[in-house]
């Protein structure tokens, strides 16, 4: 059961915080890597929503490390105790590398339900509260490679108290130190790493106390909580994230929880994070949306050959019709919301459009299906849309980051971010100016 | 294995001119190999070449009603060995509608699907789904659910949809009557199933690319049945649907109308049994002499998380399986069983969409491979046997076979010990 001590082996910093490299020996065998910046696969117990494995083997370059969320799982603690062998084993995924979180940050969670002793997760049947013997007995059932220590992170409502904030920072640390504790004496986690969990709401003075406390304990990385869209707006965040990551030594990983969009991403990139919760592609499924912003650094995509997709003709392509895309931009705080990231399949528009969903993208979608057949699906409930949009959206994200890794290896950031937030923009001016139904 | 006898279904060639006529002299895109009969029952192995690929018969045919077989991609359904599977053309003329279908190069083109597709004629689900329906020598007439408007469903309409659909076989739009009904309107519907076949074999354009199917009609009546097929036998369709059934009548009632049916259809065109699913029916209806069957329970009962095993079903959303770590059937060769226990998938039930699917895909390769072993059996000479095993394995004792399907073995001399 010895696992290994991951490695983060830095290759460039950017700008002096932006940083790109690769965490190294993961996995029970130490044989697993993951690029950095980049973002673990989201799942529904183990399971990418919406897809079964064969789907999901359409994919490729997928993330190597598989996160779980407590939220699922704690209402299986008996059967996997009873299992013995681990999730893993227990969910058919024999290959995976599991990173255990404690929300599902798809799912906004409820407040009001944490005390000094104990966090709440929600599951199928409803509430379920963890003290820290719980969640540790959980971590034992699991068995992932990584997990997230338990914290109180309800301070992402607006006007959150000071003391509220410093109860919460306080409470995550004593939690971290009694799970260090308990993992220090389970046979069953040895070679599983921890990850401390960063809190201190939007008071820049708790954030810099929290993360430089949580850095004197022997934690393998970092979670940046409270911190998700919807809580604050990016230039807050920049600097908050920018203040803390200073706090955090430079040879460990640093994961921000609850931000996924590319703009945010991008920014919060710059600011130091170096591994994300991929939930959003998901989030964008559910709407019936897909992701089609494009990422392409070379000077003409025609001529670069590149895998990664592109989208070739944008004008007046995307979703321009309802109130919802400007919405989405005016109020990134709503993750329900569509952005200017993704078209919107259910759109009458689509209705007879026979390209791919984007042009040039390999995935299995893409490949295989147009438009009009998303659109159809979509009006008509079926459950092959979700699927098919899954797979699209999964692979145009992590595609994203794939360039995202491209751009910082070859001094080329500015044109991503020119080319991803320059089109949003430009997105903004053709909605006010939209000609269609 | 039996000698192989090639029958083409039709033997002359026609001209592209629209007259009656062509009725009786079109080729059609079909051609039944019997490959193997069951020395004992009526049971035959055979191989459809139909446009887009061989079937091999008998075969279930999966219903991917609206263009889509719920959550499973076309490449799955593929990788499963489906041959064949069902569009409804109620749903698909209602949503995108026959011009946009047509435009994506037919409902081929439209869903991605390599292989044969076999259309209904959107009768079944006038009658049985919307409310205000007329049945009238014309045709079906009905409110559109979506919009109010009344639309006529004629047997020139229902074709041309399907014609714009493309598929590989089509249904004849027929007169859908309750199988529970009785009396007059039981023969009234018959005749006019006869003159509507009529009308649609002369409103298919596309007889040299798609084949259209007959539908025997005649209710639980032996007459009515047997009057049906007289007249139906005399079109030259190349093939016949056994409809009318599978619709809440008595088993007894069920299948001396299919095995009245089967004795008078042609050996050289293949038999559809429509509506027809369960595991039992199945076998005891290539017994009486079926080909071809579909049924949307396999998949419809796998989102309720219902897995057909040989011994019945399991329901993998019992708490009993939460903590059962073995997979739904371990002799089961599917992706599901392959790599998922029974207890995670009744977690994964709890977390997401992807457990519909992996019991949904778990319950066509149960279809498929269970209509593989009948036609190996068949081949193999052994079908007989085959029953009796699987009749064994389905039911705990003896005393629980349900007796008609006794009694319909019975009748093709195959009796359970």
């Amino acid at each position: 059961m010895a696992g290994s001590r991951m490695k983060l082996e830095l290759s460039r910093v950017v700008q002096g915080r932006g940083r790109l490299g690769v965490l190294k020996e993961l996995g029970k065998t130490g044989q697993h890597s993951l690029e950095v910046p980049g973002c673990l696969l989201h799942t529904h117990l183990g399971t990418v929503p919406h897809l079964t494995q064969e789907t999901l083997q359409t994919l490729s370059n997928l993330p190597s490390v598989t996160q779980l969320t407590l939220s699922n799982i704690a209402e299986h603690q008996e059967v996997l105790e009873e299992f013995k062998d681990g999730f893993r084993t227990f969910a058919g995924l024999h290959d995976a590398v599991f990173y255990c979180s404690l929300h599902d940050p798809a799912t906004p969670c409820l407040t009001g339900y944490t005390t000094n002793k104990t966090v709440s997760v929600w599951g199928s049947g409803g509430r379920i509260e963890l003290t820290v013997a719980k969640f540790m007995a959980l971590q034992k059932a699991v068995q992932p490679d990584w997990y997230q220590s338990m914290a109180d992170g309800e301070t992402w409502q607006n006007n959150t108290s000071r003391k509220r904030v410093r109860k919460s920072v306080d409470r995550t640390l004593a939690h971290l130190d009694e799970c260090l504790l308990v993992h220090q004496n389970s046979q069953e986690l040895e070679g599983v790493e921890v990850f401390g969990v960063v809190e201190g709401g939007d008071f820049l003075e708790e954030r810099v106390r929290s993360g430089r406390e949580t850095a004197k304990r022997p934690v393998a990385g970092f979670c940046l909580d409270g911190l998700q869209t919807g809580s604050m707006d990016q230039a807050l965040r920049t600097q908050l994230i920018t203040a803390v990551t200073k706090e955090l030594p430079e040879d460990k990983p640093r994961l921000l929880q609850g931000v996924g969009r590319p703009d945010e991403v991008l920014a919060c990139v710059e600011a130091g994070v170096d591994l994300f919760e991929s939930f959003f592609p998901f989030q964008v499924t559910e709407r019936g949306c897909a992701l089609c912003f494009s990422f392409d650094t070379s000077p003409d995509p025609e001529l670069a050959g590149r895998a990664a997709p592109a989208v070739l003709e944008l004008d007046g392509e995307r979703d321009t019709s309802g109130e919802t895309q400007q919405n989405g931009d005016l109020n990134p705080d709503d993750q329900s919301r569509m952005t200017s990231f993704e078209i919107n399949l259910k759109d009458k528009r689509y209705k007879d459009d026979f390209r791919p969903l984007v042009e040039g993208c390999g995935c299995y979608c893409c490949k295989n299906h147009q438009r009009v057949y998303l659109h159809h699906l979509l009006v008509t409930n079926e459950l092959l849309a979700g699927v098919l949009l899954m797979i699209h959206n999964t692979a145009h994200y992590h595609a994203f980051f794939a360039a995202l890794r491209e751009a910082l290896a070859n001094d080329k950031l500015e044109v991503l971010k020119r080319r991803v937030l320059g089109e949003r923009g430009r997105q903004m001016e053709i909605n006010k100016t939209d000609k269609s139904e | 294995m039996a000698a192989t006898t090639e029958c083409g279904a039709d033997v002359n060639t026609s001209e592209n001119n629209m007259s009656v006529m062509k009725a009786l002299s079109a080729a059609s895109p079909l051609t039944l190999r019997v490959v193997a009969e069951c020395p004992v029952t009526k049971a035959r192995a055979c191989d459809l070449i139909l446009p887009h690929c061989a079937v091999s018969t008998p075969v279930f045919m999966p219903v991917g009603t609206q263009g889509t077989l719920k959550g499973i991609t076309v490449d799955q359904l593929e990788g499963l060995g489906c041959e064949i599977c069902l569009g409804n053309t109620y749903h698909l003329g209602m949503r995108p509608g026959p011009d946009l279908i047509e435009k994506a190069n037919g409902l081929h083109g439209f869903m991605n699907w390599k292989r044969n597709l076999l259309t209904d004629s959107g009768g079944f689900q006038m009658v049985s789904l919307v409310e205000l329906s007329e049945v009238t020598e014309e045709g079906v007439k009905f409110k559109s659910p979506y919009d109010g408007e009344e639309i006529l469903l004629s047997p020139e309409k229902s074709i041309s949809i399907q014609n714009s659909l493309g598929s590989d076989i089509m249904m004849q739009l027929d007169d859908v009557v309750s199988s529970t009904v009785s009396g007059p309107r039981v023969e009234e519907a018959m005749h006019r199933s006869v003159r509507w076949l009529d009308r649609c074999i002369a409103a298919n354009k596309n007889p040299d690319k798609q084949n259209l199917f007959a539908i025997i009609q005649g209710g639980l009546d032996a007459e009515l049945r047997q009057a049906c097929l007289d007249e139906m036998t005399q079109r030259d369709v190349p093939g016949f649907a056994i409809g009318g059934l599978s619709g809440g009548e008595e088993k007894d009632d069920f299948w001396r109308m299919v095995t009245l049916s089967t004795d008078h259809l042609p050996r050289e065109k293949p038999r559809y049994l429509m509506g027809v699913g369960y595991a039992v029916d199945l076998v005891v209806c290539v017994a009486l002499g079926c080909d071809m069957f579909d049924c949307v329970f396999p998949t419809r009962t796998a989102r309720f998380g219902s897995a057909l095993v040989p011994w019945g079903s399991l329901q993998v959303k019992h708490k009993q399986y939460a903590k059962d770590f073995q997979p739904i059937d371990p002799d089961c060769p599917c992706p599901t069983c392959k790599r998922h226990s029974r207890a995670y998938l009744h977690a994964l039930f709890k977390s997401d969409t992807a457990a519909m699917h992996y019991i949904t895909i778990h319950n066509i390769a149960y279809q498929l491979t269970l209509m593989r072993s009948v036609r190996r059996s068949i081949v193999d000479g052994c079908f007989p046997e085959f029953i009796r095993t699987f009749m064994k394995r389905m039911f705990p004792s003896r005393d629980q076979y349900p007796g008609w399907a006794v009694d319909a073995l019975a009748s093709v001399d195959v009796t359970l010990d």
